[in-house]
């Protein structure tokens, strides 16, 4: 899934040049310039209305009501290359299922069909894809008599059988229930990662969209407010909106560089946190610190915490929240605690002002990105 | 009571012995009434995903209209379509007012808006995104079309049960614009209406039975491929 080294393709798959929608006079959409590279994963994240579905559907070409381009392989859409031709080299997965009632088989076959492939092309596609989902044994079932997370296979099996280009997804796994959701993630990486496809999905999960993609775009009120390698989004967020919708707990990316038993240091842009679990040194990954978790303290509590991790950092921000404050930290990472009013008073701590936070090893949650880098 | 049971007496011994007369009436009456439905399936079904499909000011005005029409009084069609294909009338050049043709006519009208009143809430029920997704598995608009129709399959089932019901029992229009002309424009709610008067009732309750068993054979076919598809849909 990792595209770094193969960027030597130098046109993206996908190029928008100056996208505009607008609805009643207002611009509900508007992308200035936006690049996809062949084999990337991109993940488009956001809350609701930020427009992320309308920006799937008119990369897909499903909605035509926009002004700009949009270049498939540096080909304008639509008069170098037909809507048609585009269609039939990508694929669409909806938050819904959207199967067709009829059997599995001929729910998968769809695509192929519309296509004109032959028959027996057809049976051999289908059910190697069916199995590839792990769902062959399904093949003659009712489309209508499927659980949550078989729907879900076949209509990734469908969207996938044809081989597609680019694979679009909208919020596809929203529905389902997280240990589902893991096995067909798993199942769907694997595949796209052996065939090269380009995934652009929407997702309002975070942690869903660290774990799949190369990129990260954060898109909110129609616009794309900050694009880029998924670590650099998490650790660097340009501004308040991203920090509080990628950041509402601190999400760190870094790598390893030390492992001992039962722990391992982790470094993100220099400074080092020691998290507990399994992990390969020179391993990338991706580390959760849950804000009540953190404790904050003035330079005269010095020494005296059992924490591993103690950093020394500046206060950029004080918010309220209910019986808690929300202080917003800078350690040259960005760090975010909970501390109660009482607290906050009794130690003076003001915004700008140097505190020293600390958090338990085990108060980290890491997520493993890649097994070898 | 003499006169039913003798009536119905004669009207199976009618039925049994192939009776020419009734033979001929009964496969006019379906004749009339499949091509009409036929027509109707053709003109109404296109138009009706059309109107579902499309986005156009007063669609909501033309969808009412169409569910009016659902309940056009056949007598008030057969007039219009008299006047219509009367000699001097806009199409009266066509001169086959009082013909087989002049009633496929009349009945296709009354069929088409239930057909297409249908058609369009079929259509319409089905998810929005239904018909993205299957553009996005790279349909053409006709393939499109085709998808969305074995999709809605099974309400546009009843949409033909419903047309061809209304026709084949239908009188008004059939006897205005047929004339009811013995051998050649006779179906069997005209011939039954004919005789009535006469007081032939034997006949009468003939094409009565046969008028019943028919709609109740086609409707059986009908509605054994929609409960199957039903009983697919329930089953696991």
């Amino acid at each position: 899934m990792k595209s770094e080294k193969g960027m030597k393709e130098n046109i993206p798959i996908l190029e928008v040049r100056n996208l505009k929608i607008k609805k009643g006079g207002i611009t509900i959409l508007h992308i200035p310039s936006l690049l996809i590279n062949k084999g990337e994963t991109l993940s488009i994240i956001g809350p609701n209305g930020a427009g992320k579905t309308t920006l799937l559907q008119t990369l897909s070409y499903l909605s035509k009501q926009f002004q700009g381009e949009i270049l498939f392989k540096g080909e304008k859409i639509d008069s170098n290359i037909s809507i048609l031709d585009f269609r039939r080299r990508l694929s669409f997965v909806f938050e819904e299922p959207l199967l067709f009632d009829t059997t599995v088989f001929n729910n998968v076959a769809s695509g192929l069909k519309i296509r004109g492939f032959k028959r027996d092309e057809i049976k051999k596609k289908v059910m190697d894809e069916l199995d590839r989902f792990g769902i062959k044994h399904l093949y003659n079932r009712s489309s209508k008599s499927l659980s949550a997370g078989e729907a879900r296979r076949a209509s990734l099996a469908r969207a996938l059988v044809t081989e597609p280009e680019i694979l679009f997804m909208d919020e596809p796994f929203s529905s389902l229930d997280p240990p589902s959701r893991d096995s067909i993630i798993e199942d769907l990486k694997n595949i796209l990662n052996q065939r090269k496809t380009t995934l652009i999905f929407a997702t309002h999960d975070r942690s869903e969209a660290i774990h799949f993609s190369d990129r990260i775009a954060v898109m909110n009120e129609g616009r794309i407010i900050q694009i880029g390698k998924t670590d650099d989004v998490i650790n660097h967020p340009l501004d308040e909106f991203v920090a509080s919708f990628i950041g509402i707990e601190t999400i760190l990316s870094g790598k390893v560089i030390q492992r001992y038993s039962g722990t391992f240091i982790v470094s993100i842009d220099g400074q080092e946190i020691e998290a507990v679990g399994e992990a390969n040194v020179g391993e990338k990954v991706t580390l959760f610190i849950r804000p009540e978790n953190v404790t904050l303290s003035t330079s005269m509590t010095k020494g005296k915490t059992s924490a591993r991790n103690v950093f020394r950092g500046k206060v950029l921000k004080i918010l309220p929240l209910g019986l808690f404050k929300k202080v917003q930290l800078d350690c040259r990472f960005p760090l975010i605690a909970y501390i109660t009013n009482h607290s906050l008073e009794e130690l003076s701590i003001q915004e700008g002002k140097e505190v020293e936070a600390s958090f338990k090893a085990t108060a980290v949650s890491v997520i493993r990105r890649s097994k070898n880098e | 009571m003499n006169l039913i049971i003798e009536g119905i007496k004669k009207a199976f011994w009618l039925i049994i012995s192939f009776d020419p007369e009734v033979m001929g009436i009964t496969f006019l009456s379906l004749k009339v009434s499949g091509t009409a439905t036929m027509i109707s399936l053709l003109i109404g079904i296109s138009i009706g995903i059309g109107i579902a499909l499309s986005k156009f000011p007063g669609k909501r005005i033309i969808i009412s209209l169409i569910n009016t029409g659902m309940g056009l009084p056949p007598v008030v069609v057969g007039l219009f379509v008299t006047i219509f294909l009367w000699r001097n009338g806009p199409l009266g050049f066509l001169g086959i007012l009082y013909t087989p043709a002049a009633m496929i006519i009349a009945q296709a009208v009354i069929a088409t808006p239930i057909v297409m009143g249908i058609t369009v809430a079929a259509i319409q029920q089905l998810p929005d995104k239904l018909r993205l997704q299957i553009l996005a598995l790279g349909a053409t608009r006709l393939q499109m079309v085709w998808f969305l129709i074995k999709e809605a399959r099974l309400p546009l089932l009843a949409g033909i049960m419903a047309g061809f019901g209304g026709v084949i029992s239908e009188v008004g229009a059939s006897i205005m614009v047929g004339g009811n002309i013995k051998g050649y424009s006779r179906v069997l709610t005209t011939a039954t209406v004919m005789e009535t008067s006469r007081g032939n009732f034997d006949i009468a309750i003939a094409l009565s039975i046969i008028l019943i068993l028919l709609s109740y054979f086609i409707n059986l076919i009908l509605t054994q491929i929609q409960q199957r598809e039903l009983k697919v849909k329930s089953e696991k």
